[in-house]
This record gives structure tokens, C-alpha cells and sequence, in this order.
């Protein structure tokens, strides 16, 4: 469970201070499925970098599972990441050199995994997501879709208690959308995982029983009781 | 993971890597180059110096000629007398002059006391000398009164004029001289210690050298080149002074000249030069080549009078193309490499400080998914080494070439030594001509340039440092990346 309590992130640029998140309060519980929304600029991105121990607070304490992520020593706040924290990104962010197999492989490197049971993992986790039969192919050998199932193989793959999404459908037209979506929904319920995820996109949010709405570093939460 | 994202990686940017290991490369391949060469100019001086001294030999005493107003020895000027001969007898008269050359001699005695000196494993004495045959006829002229028969008169003596010459009531007619000057040298060596001396600095390529029992034997080793201007073998004789040497060797000078065109055992050459018991050089061996120099102090202080030269001052007074281009490789060269290896360096470094910045995006995903920047850091240095060590075998080829085509192409170097003044008695080989000064020789050595496993092994450890120094720029880079700065730069 995530509990953010007073939580404030400032930063300069040049010699303006911008106010990405100011005094926010905000609990998560387990399982929950989460969407962030608000205009471009507002603050949504720099939230989930918070919650997947990528950025640190100016001021203020995100507790997870009742540890203090912005006090956290970088190695401890490192090992957090690669045990309990699943990203998918907007630009996929699969390593071009790497086949997909290899690509999910590198998710479960840091937790010292053996090669063979490596392989055995990343090959389960690519057939979860449909890509059974692109073991060996290369990204720049795959569609949008396919690239970002590889990502969600990979961040799932190491069974994390969170899955953090930042705008995981932005690059893909409509049917891959859905797509995806649709694989993200069944990962969520089939893992039980707290599912946090960033979007520009209304249907998507329409859909998520409770959608957060940052405006100029404010946020409030709505929920969805029809969902 | 770490090998198969390496060797990825490298097949990727196979250019990059390319662009930093022929950076490296270079830098690598002049050093090796340049140190080949040096060691060959350091073979070259070696060579030129064991010409003059022979292998083996540390250092030489010797004693300076003094000059007349110092009152010493002189150098003999030598005088020949013949008796003129009756016109057309054809009788052939030779005289030859023997004459200690270059130093004043020492007495044997002085060899025993250099040898007893602390420090010197063995000293020997050699016996320089210059033979001037003079052969020729030399026939009265005929006095012949104008209007008579003539009668014997005058004499040809040598250079004389063979015409007529007036006189009162009468002339004189023929006569004269035809005369042929041969001047070659003679080295006294003592043959009971045949790994020191003058004629270690040759090969007996013919016959055998001396034996250490043929201190009174009267046989001789000649110089390839004399034997060939003579037409001498092994097995002829050969005559100086009267006494005739039994050819036993030809020797062949290792580079440059020959110390002498005749060796003779020690004994034989005093007695032919009425210097017996003297030297003009001691060969000295030390018997530990890091105390040459107090070696060379403690001859100095204790044999007065005596003038010591080691190889180190023999090489100061090496002139010429071989000098300049040793002090070429020894200056320009090493900066040279050295900077082309600096900027080799800081280029890699770069290249691969800004491989870096390109895969930010890379580094700051892979730090998300909870590598440490220890592991990214090792990434990073690992694809450096690599560069590194690619640049290293391509340098090591490409200065194993450039060494190849050096000794391949052999390029000619001239030494002069001894050129000049010879106040410190000139060198102690037998190149010195009489008289105080030194004559200046002129030697020419072939450079090669050998490349040792010293410097292979130097390459290697250059071409990692190499990698090094780059990875350490881009793993820096890595190691600072934060990852949500990462991510927000490329979104």
C-alpha cells in the first residue's frame, strides 16, 4: 500500500522554480488500479516517478508498505525497484540490441537470477503477453504493439507488488490500445497487483475505478463507481 | 547477460568502435615503432662501439701522446736508406718501418696493476702499430763527359729526379727510383686471452684465431678486406720486417672497420716494433656493468698518468646521422607518442563519454529496472576495454608492420667518432693515427628496429590502460545519470 503524505517536488529551471507537486496527500491500497490524469506539464509523470522510487520528494514521505521511499539510501531504493516495482513506459524503452527474450532477461538480472531459469522465466512471461513465437526477434523486428507487450512482459516478469504505467498506449493507434490494454487489465487482476497508470486519454480513464487529477501540482481524486 | 549484451553492443556500433580502436591503434603503434627504433639506434651504438673496442670490453686505458714541448715520446717520423744499384740490374730492394701508433706505450707491468684493481674481472694488452714497407729499384745515373763514354756517378735516391742533369764538362744520365709505399696495421694481441682484446670485435670467418700457446708462434690472422686487396689466404706467409707470419685465420669485422689488418700475438708485435714489455691499450673487463664508473675512478686514481675511456664516453662523442637520429627518437619520437597516446586517450575517452549521452535513455531504463549503477558502470568500462583491446592488436599489427618495414628497409646511419680534439687521448681503438689527436672514424651501421616482448607486453598494457580511461570518462557519465533525469530527458 502506497500512503504520500505532504508530498512536494520543486524544482529550477534556469532561474524559475517550478512547482511540479505541492502538498499532496494520497493512499493507494493493494490491488487498486489507479489512473493520473491531467494537462501536459501538471505534474502526472513527476507523481509516478515518486511512487517507483525514481525521484525523491522536496519535502514530504511516499510510504510503501510503510517505508519511507524519500528517505531510502540509493542502493536500498535500488533494490526496491527491481523487486517490487514493475515500469512500462510511453517509448517502450526496450534495449534495440537485445532480442525480447533478452530484453525481459534484463528485469530479472539484478535480483541474480540464473541464466537457464532467466531464460525459462522471460520465455513464460513473453507467452503470457501473446509473443511466444518472438523469442529471438529483435525490436526493431517488432510492431509498436508487440514492443510494448515485450515491455510489460518485462516489467511483470519478476512478479512485482506494483506496476507503475506512464502513458503505456501514447505511441499505438487505437487497435493496438485496446490491445494492450487489454493484456495490462487481465495482468492486473490475474497478479493481483496495485496498478498505477498515467494517461491523456478520457476512455481510458472512464474506464479505472478511481481516476486522480493533477492540475499545477494540485491533485484530487475522483472515483468511478460504475466500474 | 553481461557478455551477451557486450558483445551486441559492439556488433551495434561497430563503427564507434572502430573510430575509438584506430584512435588507440595509432597512439599504440608509433609507440611501438618509435621504442623498435630506438632499440635498434641502441644496437647501432652498441655495434658501432664494439667495432672499436670489442665485445666484451667495459672500458680502455691508454696514454696520450705528449707532444714535443712537453718532452715526452714523439712519434717517429720513419727513414729509409737504400743503397743505388747498377742500371739494369733489376734487383728489388724493400725496407719496412715499424712504429707504435696512436699512444704512448705502457709498460706490461701497468696491465697487472689495472688488473688488480677492484672492480675488473680481467685486463689485457694490445700492441698498436703501423708498418710503412717502402719496395721499389733504385739505380745510380751515368756520368758522361760531353764528347766520352760516361762513367757511374750520382745516385737516385728516393724521388730523385732520373733525368739528366747539367754539370761542369759533363752530365749524368739515367738513374732514379721506382718505388711503391705500403703502409697497413699491426695489432699486437695477447692470445692467452682470446675473449678480450682488438680481435673480439671480429669473426673468424676462415682458418682459426690464435691459440693460447702460440705466445711466440710466428703466425698472423688477417682482416677479410687487407687479405682480399692482397690476395691472401690462409695458409700463405706473410713478411714484416723480415719475419715471416704464417696465415692462419681470415677475421671479418662484425661493423665498420677492422680494428687492424694484421693481428699478431703480442710478443711477436713488441719484438717486431723494439717495444718490448709495452702496450699501447688495456682492455678492461668489469665484472659488474653497474660499476663501471667507479671502476674507471679507481684506474684513474691509482695508475696515474692514464687516460681511461668507457663505452659511455665513446658513445658521447658519436656524431653523425646515427647520433641525430638517435637523439630524434629518443626526443622527438617519445614526445610524439607519448601526445599522439594522450589525445588517443582523451578522443576514446570522449567517443565514449558521448556513446554514453546517446543511450541515456538506455542506462536510465535499465537503472529503473533496478541495476545498480556499479552494473551499469561495468557495462559502460567493459565495452571500453574491448575498444582497447581491439585498438591494441590493431596497433600491435600496425607497429609490428611499421617495425618491419624500418628493418626491412635498412636505412644506412653514419657514426663518426672521435672527431676532434683527442685530449682525453682519443679512443681506444686503433682508428687513432699517431700523434695526439685522435683521428675521426667514420663508420655505417644498418638500423633496425627489433621489437622485444618487453615492448609487445607495453603495447598490451597501453591499449587496456587505454580502454580504461575511457570507460572511466563514459562510466562516469553512467554512474551520475539519475534515472528519472534520465527518462524526463528523452520523453
Amino acid at each position: 500500500m502506497y500512503e504520500l503524505k505532504g508530498v512536494t517536488r520543486r524544482y529550477t529551471r534556469g532561474k524559475q522554480t517550478v512547482h511540479a507537486l505541492e502538498d499532496i496527500d494520497l493512499t493507494i491500497p493493494d490491488g487498486d488500479r489507479l489512473v493520473i490524469q491531467g494537462p501536459t506539464g501538471g505534474g502526472k509523470s513527476t507523481l509516478l516517478q515518486m511512487l517507483g522510487g525514481l525521484d525523491r520528494p522536496s519535502s514530504g514521505e511516499i510510504l510503501l508498505d510503510g517505508t519511507d521511499l524519500a528517505k531510502l539510501p540509493e542502493a536500498r531504493l535500488t533494490r526496491v525497484r527491481s523487486e517490487s516495482i514493475g515500469f512500462v513506459f510511453q517509448s517502450f524503452n526496450l534495449i534495440p540490441t537485445l532480442t525480447a527474450q533478452e530484453n525481459v532477461e534484463t528485469a530479472l538480472v539484478p535480483l541474480g537470477v540464473k541464466t537457464k531459469e532467466r531464460r525459462e522465466k522471460a520465455a513464460e512471461a513473453l507467452a503470457a503477453v501473446g509473443l511466444g513465437e518472438r523469442l529471438g526477434h529483435l525490436p526493431a523486428e517488432m510492431s509498436g504493439g508487440q514492443q510494448q507487450r515485450v515491455a510489460i512482459a518485462r516489467a511483470l516478469v519478476k512478479e512485482p507488488k506494483v506496476l507503475l504505467a506512464d502513458e503505456p498506449t501514447g505511441n499505438l493507434d487505437e487497435s493496438m490500445r485496446d490491445e494492450i490494454m487489454e493484456v495490462l487489465i487481465r495482468m492486473w487482476k490475474e497478479l493481483g497487483l496495485t496498478f498505477v497508470m498515467v494517461t491523456h486519454d478520457s476512455a481510458l480513464a472512464k474506464r479505472a475505478p478511481r481516476v486522480a487529477i493533477i492540475r499545477k501540482g494540485r491533485l484530487t481524486v475522483e472515483e468511478n463507481p460504475g466500474t | 547477460m553481461f557478455f551477451t549484451y557486450l558483445r551486441r553492443e559492439l556488433r551495434r556500433r561497430r563503427k564507434a568502435a572502430l573510430v575509438v580502436a584506430s584512435g588507440l591503434a595509432l597512439g599504440i603503434a608509433l609507440v611501438i615503432v618509435v621504442s623498435s627504433v630506438s632499440s635498434g639506434m641502441g644496437k647501432a651504438q652498441e655495434k658501432v662501439l664494439q667495432s672499436l673496442y670489442g665485445l666484451g670490453t667495459d672500458m680502455t686505458v691508454t696514454k696520450a701522446m705528449e707532444t714535443s714541448e712537453e718532452g715526452g715520446e714523439r712519434p717517429e717520423r720513419p727513414r729509409f736508406s737504400f743503397d743505388a744499384q747498377a742500371e739494369g740490374s733489376g734487383e728489388e730492394q724493400s725496407t719496412d718501418h715499424v712504429m707504435v701508433q696512436g699512444f704512448q706505450s705502457l709498460a706490461d707491468s701497468t696491465v697487472d696493476k689495472v688488473g688488480e684493481q677492484s672492480g675488473v674481472a680481467d685486463a689485457v694488452g694490445g700492441l698498436s702499430l703501423q708498418v710503412v714497407k717502402v719496395s721499389g729499384e733504385f739505380t745510380r745515373g751515368r756520368f758522361q763527359q760531353d764528347g766520352q763514354g760516361g762513367q757511374d756517378g750520382g745516385q737516385g735516391g728516393p724521388g730523385g729526379a732520373g733525368g739528366a742533369e747539367p754539370s761542369e764538362g759533363g752530365r749524368v744520365q739515367g738513374g732514379g727510383a721506382d718505388f711503391d709505399v705500403n703502409s697497413y696495421s699491426v695489432y699486437g694481441t695477447d692470445v692467452t686471452e682470446p675473449k678480450l682484446g682488438p680481435l673480439t670485435s671480429s669473426r673468424i670467418t676462415d682458418g682459426r684465431t690464435f691459440k693460447a700457446s702460440e705466445t711466440d708462434a710466428k703466425v698472423a690472422v688477417v682482416d677479410s678486406a687487407h687479405a682480399k686487396e692482397k690476395e691472401l689466404e690462409t695458409g700463405d706467409t706473410v713478411t714484416v720486417k723480415d719475419t715471416k707470419f704464417k696465415i692462419i685465420g681470415i677475421a671479418t669485422a662484425e661493423s665498420g672497420d677492422a680494428a687492424a689488418d694484421l693481428y699478431l700475438p703480442l710478443k711477436q708485435a713488441q719484438t717486431l716494433a723494439d717495444a718490448k714489455d709495452k702496450v699501447t691499450t688495456i682492455y678492461v673487463r668489469a665484472t659488474d656493468s653497474q660499476q663501471i664508473d667507479s671502476v674507471k675512478s679507481a684506474i684513474q686514481k691509482n695508475v696515474s698518468g692514464t687516460t681511461v675511456t668507457t663505452s659511455a664516453d665513446l658513445a658521447d662523442t658519436v656524431s653523425g646521422s646515427l647520433s641525430t637520429a638517435s637523439s630524434l627518437a629518443t626526443g622527438v619520437g617519445t614526445w610524439l607518442s607519448v601526445a599522439v597516446l594522450v589525445t588517443a586517450f582523451l578522443v576514446a575517452g570522449l567517443l565514449t563519454s558521448s556513446a554514453v549521452s546517446r543511450r541515456v535513455r538506455e542506462f536510465g531504463t535499465l537503472k529503473a529496472l533496478g541495476w545498480t549503477s556499479g552494473r551499469v558502470t561495468g557495462q559502460v568500462v567493459g565495452e571500453a576495454v574491448v575498444h582497447g583491446l581491439m585498438g591494441g592488436v590493431l596497433g600491435i599489427a600496425l607497429g609490428l608492420a611499421g617495425a618491419y618495414a624500418v628493418t626491412a628497409i635498412s636505412p644506412t646511419l653514419q657514426a663518426e667518432l672521435g672527431g676532434g680534439a683527442g685530449g682525453s687521448g682519443g679512443m681506444g681503438g686503433p682508428g687513432g693515427g699517431p700523434g695526439r689527436e685522435a683521428a675521426a672514424k667514420t663508420l655505417e651501421v644498418a638500423l633496425t628496429a627489433p621489437v622485444g616482448l618487453t615492448t609487445v607486453a607495453l603495447a598490451v598494457g597501453l591499449a587496456v590502460a587505454g580502454g580504461l580511461v575511457a570507460g572511466a570518462f563514459g562510466g562516469w557519465r553512467a554512474s551520475r545519470l539519475r534515472p528519472a533525469d534520465a527518462l524526463r530527458r528523452v520523453a
